[in-house]
């Protein structure tokens, strides 16, 4: 990861970079990350079953882009490259860059260190309605986005539930949206459990394991314009919010007295977080730690302010995300490992120890 | 700016919390709230920056209403130190100031010369300059709340109000945010538990009872040995303070009597 603002590490005091003019460090730090994805994806098309080095996948790449030719024997590596591989690691690209910025949007919202981009129910609504489809066969007219689509609803109906439950005449609170965000989730999971045990066939059972660990073998061409799209506009979107998120972790009445509309702000970032996340949900199932970890490993490295942490954590989830997903279909290949172990297994061990050499706070410490 | 309450009322599940209140605070004056717990001050402050609305009533900002405002435009004149001491996220001093900023700014603009020079000067007359770098986290109760002080600064408000600013702070912090508070020209409505510290500090004082005003005037007028009795429940002297002539209090605790107990109770006159 690059360090924007040349921390040293080693710095015993809770000392942070500077926070005068941000801008210079952080464009360099996002033109360097977004160099590094570059390259990831690039290293990361090439890397499979059959291995092409990074300068011949260029080449395909740009023959792909520009409409350049290729000879007849390079055909079957161009398929696997352009095929089947591209859209695979850019959708890893995307959902990595995505649960990592809605992580952070939704820390703020609630107010809530342990949030992450599932907590409000968009990921077991997803389940519900994928299964649903599954179960059932409804949707059938929309052929293979069927089930894609029947989550994105669950995800949808889900978070309405969850808004119309937590909604009071003051708004939407933080903790009242956790709340009611768990206690939907199990809701969700228990009309799961029965439509799968009432599930004539074993298909069923499979589709709930894909929601749940998260995959991205379902890739194509075909599912990525969307989901990318949704995920970028809505980062952009998000951005625009970092002063707001900002002032909104001094606490409600402080944001009030700043100019901020608590329950505007809210209100738009629940709609937006979980248009993002059911748009996720619905190509690569649920992908856990990495919503909840990635903002925070960014704070560590960058510090608190919105402002850098809304540009910097999507490009760092994006670059995570792409190498957890070479590792899934590399590892014990032709076997998928699940990406939420991978995610974990890697994740886990980085946080705690950066959480522990640095003097890391947040909220009650 | 004058800042002015009119017919204030706000009620909670059908209980009153403040009662008409009407209050005028005049440009470049400090007028204290003082009460006894539970009487409506931290309520009537959050009418005045906007973090309640008044069931009944209005604030006036140099005659017009503020529910008429946009929240930024009103932020940009009413800046509050609230009783919110917190933060969720390990935010740098620096960073806190300057979010002071965040109602006059556009998007995610840096801040311009003028305004990191504002924020360096408000952190300096808070002393917490030397913090800048450091995680408001890790600082003590009094330290932050000397950002935050710091920061309502930098909003460049025309009315500041202050709910308990000296909660946390040493006596030398103290007095020097209270000598600042009257030395700023800004309108000032301050809640202040301290009744000495706020006649000293205060050009008016307006004292609350269970959600109704009870008394305004100056702080001789208001601080009178019955009126501490009626509203607080205790004895005090009033004397003038030697050096400024200010009214200062000397209290007295209750004088020392036997814990009721139920066979002592017949006995009692």
């Amino acid at each position: 990861m690059t360090a924007p603002h040349g921390i040293d590490a080693a710095a015993a005091a809770p000392a942070r970079p500077a926070a005068g003019p941000t801008s210079v460090g952080l464009v360099v730090a996002a033109t360097g990350l977004f160099l590094v994805l570059l390259a990831s994806i690039v290293v990361a098309i090439g890397l499979g079953p059959a291995v092409i080095s990074p300068g011949e996948t260029a080449r395909y790449l740009w023959a792909a882009l520009s409409g350049g030719r290729i000879s007849a024997s390079e055909v079957p590596a161009y398929q696997i490259i352009w095929q089947v591989r591209t859209p695979r690691v850019l959708l890893a690209a995307a959902v990595g860059a995505g649960l990592g910025v809605v992580g952070v949007a939704v820390q703020a919202m609630v107010r809530n260190a342990l949030a992450d981009p599932f907590v409000l129910g968009v990921s077991s609504g997803a389940s519900v309605g994928a299964v649903t489809v599954i179960v059932f066969g409804v949707l059938a007219g929309l052929g293979i986005h069927a089930v894609s689509i029947g989550a994105f609803l669950g995800a949808a109906l889900a978070s309405v539930l969850v808004y119309a439950a937590s909604v009071t005449r003051a708004g939407i609170t933080p903790l009242r949206l956790v709340l009611t965000g768990i206690a939907l989730s199990f809701g969700f999971q228990a009309v799961m459990s029965v439509l799968i045990y009432l599930a004539p066939d074993g298909e069923a059972t499979s589709t709930v394991l894909f929601w749940t660990m998260g995959s991205f073998g379902a890739a194509t061409w075909q599912s990525l314009p969307v989901v990318a799209a949704v995920v970028v506009l809505g980062a952009v979107v998000l951005r625009r919010y970092g002063r707001s998120l900002d002032a909104m972790a001094l606490g409600d009445e402080t944001a009030v007295s700043l100019g901020v509309d608590t329950t505007a702000v809210r209100t738009a970032l629940f709609v937006l977080t979980s248009l993002m996340t059911g748009a996720m949900v619905a190509v690569s199932g649920a992908i856990g730690f990495v919503g909840l970890v990635m903002p925070h490993l960014v704070r560590l490295v960058v510090g608190a302010g919105h402002a850098k942490v809304l540009v910097v954590t999507p490009l760092v989830g994006a670059v995570f995300m792409v190498w957890v997903d070479l590792l899934s279909r590399t590892v014990v290949a032709p076997r998928e490992l699940p990406l939420g172990a991978i995610t974990a297994l890697v994740g886990v061990p980085v946080f705690v120890v950066l959480m522990r050499r640095r003097g890391y706070l947040f909220g009650g410490r | 700016m004058r800042l002015q309450l009119r017919g204030l009322t706000v009620e909670v599940a059908g209980r009153a919390l403040v009662r008409e209140l009407d209050l005028d605070v005049g440009s470049g004056e400090v007028v204290g709230l003082v009460g006894p717990n539970g009487s409506g001050k931290s309520t009537a402050l959050r009418c005045v920056y906007r973090a309640l609305r008044p069931t009944h009533g209005a604030v006036l900002l140099d005659g017009e209403d503020s529910a008429r405002l946009r929240l930024r435009d009103s932020a940009r004149r009413v800046a509050a130190l609230t009783q919110e001491n917190g933060a969720d996220l390990d935010f740098t001093v620096a960073e806190t100031v300057a979010l002071g900023r965040s109602p006059h700014q556009q998007g995610n603009q840096p801040l311009t010369t003028r305004e990191r020079e504002l924020c360096a000067r408000a952190m300096h007359q808070l002393d917490v300059a030397h913090l800048a770098h450091r995680g408001v986290l890790s600082l003590s109760g009094g330290e932050r709340q000397r950002v935050l002080a710091a920061r309502a600064l930098v909003q460049e408000p025309r009315v500041l109000v202050l709910d308990e600013p000296t909660n946390h702070l040493d006596v030398r912090h103290q007095i020097e945010l209270l000598s600042l508070l009257r030395g700023s020209g800004l309108t000032v409505l301050v809640v202040l538990h301290d009744l000495n510290l706020a006649a000293a500090t205060c050009n008016r004082l307006a004292v609350l009872l269970e959600g109704s005003l009870v008394a305004v005037g100056d702080p001789w007028e208001v601080l009178t040995a019955e009126l501490v009795q009626r509203v607080f429940g205790v004895a005090a002297t009033v004397v003038p303070h030697p050096l400024t002539g200010d009214p200062q209090l000397l209290y007295s605790l209750s004088p020392a009597s036997p814990v009721p107990s139920p066979a002592s109770e017949g006995s009692l006159p």
